[in-house]
């Protein structure tokens, strides 16, 4: 198991380092942050001031050359637009993009596994059918067409629900989030929710599935046999089978949530990580462009890891083999 | 002038005091785009310089219309060739109840060009100019030339503290704790993307704000910001998307504010290359540059049915334009009209310069960066096809655009040939656009920054340098007005149209709408 540990991260060091040689060649091919950086009223002497102070006036190897000297110290460089450490920004708008998507993790939960039982016990009821028929909307509705009929609907129509921002925040154990506040929840209901759709749908289908699978299964019937209850037999024996790639699968979205949560979160204002990444993208601030990516590498790096780890924890059955000796 | 000052002040002080009355009351604002700090000289740009506003004043203000007012500066004139003499206003004090002296002038005009990490300084402004402290309420700004645009350069750089402010850096700026001015709203805190939030200063030395609270959250998704005023989440947003308005104004609980902004959206055109990269004969073999023959240039601009642009793509918000500016502005020409559309009269145009078939080119334009900018560089190519110009569109995201805009070429020219821009100017008067888009390109002297088709024509510039020597003010808006009208006859680049700016807000609340774009809550009035 070490041994395993100790290969995946230099393989893990190698692909961030592969990474941040693509992304960073990227993003410096695609037009010229200085345009979008200088005021119109701007003369030539100044323009070519900023060029140098941004170092963009520097052959592009040596661009880099500093740049990783400067990533080996945790120094991702400095935002263009904001002139602040590009990590430093990001780190600020991480909790708002946690909070979000492990919101939009347990809503996922929450609806997706009663309604995946549901409809994988009466398979033949209308009600099911309703739920299938719906799920399969989750997946195909584009999002921020879903997040926009949210807020008509809850907002504009309804007046239930705040439209967008993120709301009060409330301090609990030194941490500051809108979790624990009543206006800051009324908040993050609805991105979570637009987020969590698709979330919703994937736990709904995989129960559905889990569960018309395992009900045939011999120990389902033995345990009838036994005389168990119908609650305790589907509560826990098959609960405990079907969840296993529940959780595979929802552990590798959170990934996904965290990193690109952008569209949810530019429709509904919520200054989160991805918000910070699109408008970086759209004002060619390249800086926090790379350093977001970089660390979007280490994330799912890690989450890979823990993954495969976690894995072995819960089903004795999977080893850690080193198969590449 | 003074008179009309004091009669205008005095109005606004009667309406504010009527308006005080109320007191107590939140005023929330969707912003278009985000202020990128709050440190005030950290980013000299539109969002930044309107946010800063709030907190800080100048020494001379610029009214909505953008013509001077005094702001901390009861007076300013040139008292030789080379000094400009400003007369503070006494009796002023910052938030945190320091006063204000020419110390902090001096300081700030030490401080503003020269912000660590700026991505575009107020250097642009303050440059040949030295601060002299003369006594507690005099200040002496000197040039090394005569200049007589002092005043509009002067109005846009916010007064910030010696004591709290000029030692601070932009983090201090951010987190409030140098954020202190002597503008009408003092910082309570700020969020960056969520929300900004000041309150009113109740020892403003001006007309106290009517707002007790100004809640500013940026909504940079037109169709969010529409539905969170919608949902009644904020009371007013800025940037109103064209395809919305229709329906607000619909909308009884709603009520629009418009208002014809200092951008001027025109087209500029490859004059300086024989063979200009996106211009063919149309069966695409090279042929000799058209543009640079002003009767093609003049063809081109008599093609264009600029009200039909206005009518079907602006869906009538904009204005027709014939010059740089539109009236009202100091130095615009009384002889100038909207060019008439005339295909006809375009097509002998062409024939008469030899292109009587015609030719083929590309019109390149941002997608992203004015109101409804694809859509007219797609309406432009329509209109000059119709004449036999078969002109092909390539539009682009504007952080690509204006890179290749100005020096796409491999030997850092302008890269395309015939090219959608707008212009806002600044400083509200016509030497804006004439310095930076007609004056030859001429890097060492600063003229011609954004001349991306290089027009070229010394008399031009001749009176263009004139006007920017010549500090009286009657003779320099005839100088200016004479510029704009030689550029235009030579058709140095094509207006097309000014654009106008929508503000929305709930019943009850008006916008006075400024042609400098900016969404200022002092603006935000009750009806």
């Amino acid at each position: 198991m070490t041994v395993f540990i100790i290969r995946r991260l230099m393989q893990a060091v190698l692909v961030v380092f592969l990474m941040s040689v693509i992304v960073f060649f990227g993003v410096n091919v695609i037009g010229n942050p200085v345009d979008m950086l200088v005021s119109p009223d701007a003369d030539q002497a100044d323009i070519q001031a900023t060029i140098e102070r941004l170092g963009l006036d520097r052959p592009i190897l040596e661009q880099y050359w500093l740049f990783m000297k400067g990533a080996l110290q945790g120094d991702l460089g400095n935002s263009f637009i904001f002139g602040e450490p590009a990590l430093k920004l990001i780190l600020q708008h991480m909790p708002a993009t946690m909070e979000l998507a492990l919101t939009s993790l347990v809503l996922a939960v929450l609806f997706g596994i009663p309604l995946g039982l549901f409809a994988g016990l009466y398979p033949e009821n209308p009600i099911s059918k309703g739920i299938m028929a719906t799920s399969i909307l989750g997946f195909s509705l584009p999002t921020f067409w879903v997040g926009l009929m949210l807020i008509i609907l809850f907002a504009v129509e309804l007046g239930l629900l705040p439209s967008t921002g993120r709301g009060d925040l409330g301090t609990f154990l030194g941490m500051q989030s809108s979790l624990f506040t009543l206006d800051g929840l009324s908040h993050l209901f609805l991105p979570a929710l637009n987020l969590a759709l698709l979330n919703i749908s994937l736990v709904i289908r995989l129960t559905r599935a889990g569960v018309r699978e395992a009900m045939g299964q011999d120990y389902v019937k033995f345990a009838r046999a036994k005389g168990l209850s119908t609650n305790r037999i589907i509560f826990v024996h098959v609960m405990k089978n079907i969840l296993i790639p529940v959780v595979t699968v929802l552990g590798l979205e959170f990934g996904s949530l965290i990193a690109f949560s952008v569209v949810t979160e530019t429709i509904f204002a919520w200054p989160g990580m991805g918000k910070l990444l699109i408008d970086a993208i759209l004002q060619l601030d390249r800086p926090v462009v790379v350093a977001y990516l970089m660390i979007i590498v280490l994330f799912f790096v890690v989450i890979n890891l823990v993954v495969d780890i976690l894995y072995s924890v819960l089903d004795p059955r999977v080893r850690l083999q080193d198969h590449g000796q | 002038m003074k008179k009309t000052t004091k009669v205008l002040a005095a109005a606004a002080s009667v309406m504010a005091l009527s308006l005080t009355a109320a007191s107590a009351e939140k005023l929330t604002i969707g912003l278009a785009s985000e202020p990128t700090s709050l440190d005030p000289h950290f980013h000299n740009l539109g969002p930044n310089n309107a946010m800063s506003r709030h907190i800080f004043d100048r020494l001379i203000n610029q009214d909505e219309l953008q013509r001077l007012m005094p702001g901390l500066a009861v007076s300013w004139e040139p008292i030789d060739d080379l000094t400009w003499e400003f007369k503070l206003r006494e009796g002023v004090t910052f938030h945190d109840g320091t006063p204000f002296n020419a110390d902090d002038v001096v300081c700030t005009v030490e401080r503003a060009p020269d912000v660590p990490n700026s991505p575009a300084s107020f250097g642009t402004y303050l440059k040949g100019k030295t601060a002299v402290k003369i006594d507690d309420y005099t200040v002496h700004f000197i040039t090394e030339e005569p200049y007589p645009l002092m005043g509009n350069d002067i109005s846009t750089v916010p007064i910030i503290s010696d004591e709290t402010g000029c030692g601070a850096s932009t983090e201090d700026f951010n987190a409030g704790t140098a954020a202190v001015g002597t503008g009408p709203f003092k910082f309570v805190s700020y969020t960056p993307g969520a929300s900004i939030l000041v309150e009113r200063n109740d020892d403003y030395w001006g007309d106290a704000p009517v707002w007790s609270e100004v809640e500013f959250r940026p909504l940079t998704s037109g169709p969010t910001r529409v539905a969170a005023l919608l949902a009644g989440d904020v009371d007013m947003i800025a940037g109103v998307p064209t395809t919305d308005i229709g329906t607000l104004e619909g909308n009884s609980d709603i009520q629009l504010s418009q208002g014809v902004s200092n951008r001027v959206i025109y087209l500029h055109m490859d004059q300086f290359r024989e063979n200009s990269p996106f211009v063919t004969a149309k069966d695409g073999s090279e042929i000799k540059n058209p543009l640079m023959d002003v009767r093609v240039r003049k063809a081109i601009s008599m093609a264009i049915n600029r009200d039909a642009i206005v009518d079907r793509v602006m869906e009538g918000v904009a204005i027709p334009a014939g010059q740089l500016l539109p009236e009202g502005f100091f130095g615009v020409s009384d002889k100038l009209d909207v060019v008439a559309y005339d295909p006809d009269g375009a097509k002998a145009l062409l024939e008469e310069a030899g292109y009587g078939d015609g030719f083929a080119m590309t019109i390149h334009g941002p997608n992203d960066r004015y109101i409804n900018d694809a859509r007219i560089a797609e309406a432009v190519a329509q209109m000059l096809t119709r004449i036999g110009i078969q002109t092909a569109v390539e539009t682009m995201p504007r952080s690509v655009y204006f890179g290749r805009a100005s020096r796409g070429s491999p030997d850092g020219l302008p890269e395309f040939s015939f090219i959608l821009v707008g212009w806002g100017a600044g400083s509200g008067e016509a030497s804006s656009p004439l310095k930076s888009l007609i004056h030859t390109h001429n890097a060492d002297a600063g003229f011609g920054a954004s001349n991306r088709g290089r027009h070229s024509d010394p008399e031009v510039d001749a009176v263009i340098e004139e006007a920017l020597r010549t500090v009286d003010d009657a003779k320099r808006q005839d100088l200016l007005a004479q510029a704009t009208e030689m550029a235009m006859e030579n058709v140095a680049i094509i207006p097309t149209h000014f654009q106008v700016n929508t503000w929305a807000a709930k019943k009850g609340l008006k916008y006075n709408a400024r042609t400098d774009e900016y969404t200022l809550a002092i603006g935000v009035v009750k009806e």
